[in-house]
């Protein structure tokens, strides 16, 4: 694709555990444009994390890359040192986690924590001494004023625990936006927050994406989020991309019956008094998974053709599912 | 996010996964075979003791062991100042150490959970007073406390059980009270609550099971300690009385004869490191599998 | 008359209060978790109570069913005082008012089978004659929630945690009680475990004409599922009413503010928001005035000093604020 930062092409990512092989990312292609704001959907098990994960190059044992390859600003990432993929890390592309508290050092103040990424990564920086030490603290005194923390001098000398999650938040999308990366991965940002909280976090990330030029990959699992912030999305089901496109077009006209399934399965006010549709069942275990479609089990309009093997298709200028039906007439 | 599968086979209980880990960890299986043999020892002391411990030969008196000049095989590890058998004495003392070794665990454990699972769970005025008097017992320096205990209460093996459970039971209790804090707080406890559970149930049935692995690690490396501070009570002669043969009665009856007879003490002083050690490594095994959140 | 009634219910948690604190003659530090509520359930209706981490609203639940014992005010059920009963009363009382949970994976206790834990509340006030019996019942409610006839013998952690909240479902109605806290029963689940539950329970409020108090931070949720609303910030309902007037007329700042915060589906692409300046204040220090004004755009002078009364806005619509009468709403202001 052009005018792509990131292009990740048939990644398989598995975990040796004791029950078994487990495929949790199994194929998946995914590219994130320049500037552009890429939402990354699905439920936990769906490997949304774990793509991303393997693209930062922090996968875990007993999990590792099996094959594919990362393309990242021109650089295979996979064909990296792990010294080289350290530079990358933090300065190129930076990732926010989930859960702020847990995420930030408890034994570290803010500044030291910023400071910590601007000296690993900042070449800018007068070399030694004083004049270094206040280039790193006039940086972080910029970075959390950025993320709209007020007073910031006497804030960096606090620690994690003296912020609240919102703020905390705020604190990581700060750590991770020290020096000016290219892709911001946000893992969840907003989902241990309350709503009138989300919605200041979000519209943060939306600025600074806006103010840097910076690209974006926002995982979730709320398609509103989705919704109101992303260009694309990409919706994921038991370790693959079942469907991707313009969020106009995959939320306004989902072709796979997963994605319709999880649109009516949001309830919503305008609903009241109807029956809510679940999707029935639950994400199959990703042990030794049959060749069929991932979905088969759960999927209300399922027939045998959907056994063989699903590939990805194209169904519209930049509208992809992993269904036999899409595109064709709706039964 | 949840990666393994989280259908294991139905019949898989969370105590049988533990022993599956417990016994795929090699060291620790060989330590608590070497456990087991010491028990087996002590239980069968009569059969496997090739003479009587407490028949003295003033022949033999400080005779060498079996493979050194002046040294007879049936007398395997020599003998000692009164000229009894040092193995027969080692294999009847393995009954004293771990009998009491097992005693003082049982009852310190017994008292310390229900202390633990009362303090933790009434809180309030019993936590107070049971959190006080664990605190003051903990200030006194165990084996002065227990020398101290011994020396009122005079020698035996009743008293020596008495003296080391007095101190003992604060640490299960610790443990349980922690653990206890931390579970009755879990939504499953509310649940007995809001069900009309009343706090006997919700103590014994609903918490009790859940806070028993680290009290089971704990007891086991605890065990090792009061095997030592028996020798160590024994080794100072406040222990069981002789002629009753005790490892750490054995050390220090063989001390004055070091240079020239270095078996009398030596074999028995090994018999503890052995046995201590093998316990060491069993439960830290044990607790690696039980109580994961320690292991690395 | 309604099935509940709660007056001027609170729960304060008194801060430590140690030796030190004494000599230097500290102040006690009171939290008021929960503070003076007044509210009532009728039968068979749900109201769904809505706000944000820390608002009090689990506590408001639990001190209702006096898990946690209430400081001040009282709760009737059905004609009872609950705050009064002596403990045989309460427990008798327990087998008519049950929770669920919100935490799939700490509401069931790890060493115990379903069979087990679903059969608590039969054994616990004596439902069953006998084993066999109580094994009957357990199967058909487990049947009923949906889960296999053959996993009752299985322990929680062999569940999904769709399936673990069809076991704490199960417990909770097997003992068929008539009111339960639903206490974020969905806030832990994937979208699509999250509809399967809320049609559970749903359906199962059909069938056994059952009444909810249903606690969430999700408007969504209780937009479609409750019949009435009740919006809490701070220990205190700041307004409530029928759900179609809440959602459709909200008055109070926060609730706009609340309701505006949400993405929906529906909306794509940027809208109008309005931004409330802050975090919550913290609940040893609450605001004095109104506890909303450190955040509302709308405050003036008299919401910093003086906390406003509970007005009828509409029919069974009141609400909380200063600047009722102005009919002003946050939209209004933003786009001015």
């Amino acid at each position: 694709m052009k005018d792509a930062l990131l292009e990740v092409r048939d990644l398989r990512t598995v975990f040796e555990t004791r029950a078994g092989r487990v495929c949790a990312v199994d194929g998946v292609s995914v590219a994130v444009r320049r500037g552009e704001c890429l939402g990354i959907v699905g439920e936990s098990g769906s490997g949304k994390s774990v793509t991303f994960a393997s693209v930062m190059g922090l996968v875990k044992a007993p999990g590792r890359i099996e094959s594919g390859t990362i393309v990242f600003d021109g650089r295979d990432l996979r064909g990296l040192s792990p010294r080289q993929m350290r530079a990358v890390r933090g300065r190129d592309m930076a990732m926010t986690m989930q859960d702020a508290l847990t995420a930030l050092n408890p034994a570290l103040s803010v500044g030291e924590q910023i400071a910590e990424v601007l000296e690993a990564h900042d070449e800018t920086l007068p070399t030694r001494g004083a004049a270094r030490r206040a280039a790193i603290r006039k940086a972080s005194v910029e970075m959390l004023g950025l993320v709209g923390i007020p007073s910031a001098e006497t804030r960096l000398r606090q620690y994690p625990h003296e912020f609240s999650g919102g703020m905390r938040q705020r604190i990581m999308i700060a750590i991770a936006l020290a020096c000016r990366p290219k892709l911001l991965i946000a893992d969840e940002p907003t989902t241990a927050l309350d709503v009138t909280i989300q919605a200041q976090v979000l519209e943060l990330i939306s600025d600074i994406r806006k103010e840097f030029g910076m690209s974006v990959a926002l995982i979730t699992h709320d398609l509103g989020v989705v919704a109101e912030h992303c260009d694309r999305v990409m919706v994921m089901y038991a370790g693959q991309v079942v469907e991707e496109g313009l969020t106009a077009e995959v939320i306004g006209a989902p072709k796979h019956p997963y994605t319709q399934g999880l649109l009516a399965s949001i309830p919503r006010p305008a609903l009241r008094g109807e029956p809510i549709h679940p999707i029935e069942g639950q994400v199959p275990d990703l042990i030794d998974l049959e060749p069929q479609c991932r979905f088969y089990s759960r999927c209300s309009q399922r027939r045998e053709r959907c056994l063989a093997p699903i590939e990805m298709r194209a169904i519209g200028p930049a509208h992809n599912a992993r269904c036999i039906l899409a595109g064709e007439e709706e039964t | 996010m949840s990666l393994a599968a989280e259908t294991p086979a139905a019949s898989e209980t969370i105590l049988r996964r533990n022993l599956a880990t417990f016994s795929g960890n090699r060291l620790a299986m060989l330590c608590a075979l070497i456990v087991v043999l010491f028990v087996v020892m002590a239980v069968f002391a009569p059969w496997i003791a090739p003479h009587d411990p407490n028949e003295t030969d003033l022949f033999r008196r400080l005779q060498p062991p079996g493979w050194m000049a002046g040294g007879e095989w049936s007398y395997f590890l020599g003998c000692d100042a009164l000229g009894r058998d040092i193995l027969s004495r080692i294999v009847y003392g393995a009954r004293i150490s771990i009998f009491i070794g097992i005693a003082v665990i049982l009852v310190a454990t017994t008292i310390g959970i229900l202390a633990g699972l009362a303090a933790g769970y009434l809180r309030g005025w019993v936590d107070m007073v049971i959190s006080r008097i664990v605190d003051i017992l903990l200030g006194f320096p165990y084996l002065i406390f227990a020398i101290g205990l011994m020396a009122m209460m005079g020698p035996g093996l009743w008293n020596i059980i008495f003296a080391l459970a007095y101190k003992e039971w604060v640490i299960p209790a610790r443990v349980v009270r922690g653990e206890t804090l931390v579970t009755r707080e879990l939504e499953y406890v509310e649940a007995a609550r809001a069900l009309g559970a009343s706090r006997g149930h919700i103590m014994l049935r609903e918490i009790l099971p859940n806070v028993l692995s680290p009290v089971i690690v704990v007891a086991t490396i605890r065990m090792a300690h009061v095997i030592i501070l028996e020798a160590s009570l024994s080794f100072l002669g406040l222990g069981v009385q002789p002629p009753t043969a005790s490892w750490g009665s054995m050390v220090s009856d063989g001390r004055a004869f070091i240079l020239e007879a270095w078996w009398v003490s030596t074999f028995p002083g090994l018999a503890i490191l052995f046995l201590v050690l093998a316990i060491n490594v069993a439960s830290q095994g044990l607790r690696d599998a039980f109580d994961p959140r320690f292991s690395e | 008359m309604s099935l509940l009634k709660v007056e001027g219910l609170s729960k304060h948690y008194q801060g430590k209060h140690g030796l030190f604190d004494r000599l230097t003659g500290a102040r006690h530090t009171v939290v008021r978790a929960v503070n003076e509520i007044d509210l009532t359930v009728e039968k068979g209706e749900i109201l769904g109570l809505i706000g944000e981490s820390g608002c009090g609203k689990s506590t408001l639940g639990r001190a209702i069913l006096r898990l946690h014992e209430p400081t001040s005010g009282t709760v009737n059920f059905d004609g009872a005082n609950v705050t009064t009963l002596d403990p045989a009363a309460l427990k008798a009382m327990r087998r008519r008012m049950q929770i669920i949970f919100q935490d799939p994976y700490a509401c069931l206790n790890p060493r115990r089978t379903v069979a087990e834990i679903v059969g608590l509340p039969l054994k616990l006030h004596g439902l069953a004659a006998n084993e066999a019996e109580q094994r009957e019942k357990v199967a058909a409610i487990c049947a009923r929630v949906g889960l296999k006839p053959g996993q009752i013998d299985r322990y929680p952690h062999q569940f999904s945690g769709g399936q673990r909240q069809r076991i704490g479902i199960a417990r909770a109605l097997i003992s068929h009680p008539e009111f339960i806290v639903c206490d974020e029963p969905v806030s832990a689940l994937d979208v699509s475990i999250q509809a399967q539950i809320i049609a559970l329970l749903l359906e199962l409020k059909r069938e056994m004409g059952l009444t909810y108090l249903f606690i969430s931070h999700d408007i969504s949720v209780i937009g479609y599922l409750a019949d009435r609303v009740a919006v809490m910030y701070m220990g205190q309902i700041v307004e409530m009413g029928p759900v179609e007037q809440i959602l459709a007329n909200p008055r109070h700042p926060y609730t706009q503010s609340l309701m505006s915060a949400v993405p929906e589906v529906d909306h794509s692409g940027p809208r109008k928001r309005i931004k409330l300046s802050g975090d919550l204040p913290s609940p040893l220090r609450p605001p004095t005035g109104c506890k909303f004004h450190t955040r509302c755009p709308l405050a003036v002078d008299a919401c910093r000093s003086q906390q406003p009364d509970i007005e009828t806005v509409g029919p069974g619509h009141t609400a909380a604020c200063h600047r009722l009468a102005e009919k002003l709403t946050l939209l209004d202001e933003a786009s001015a």
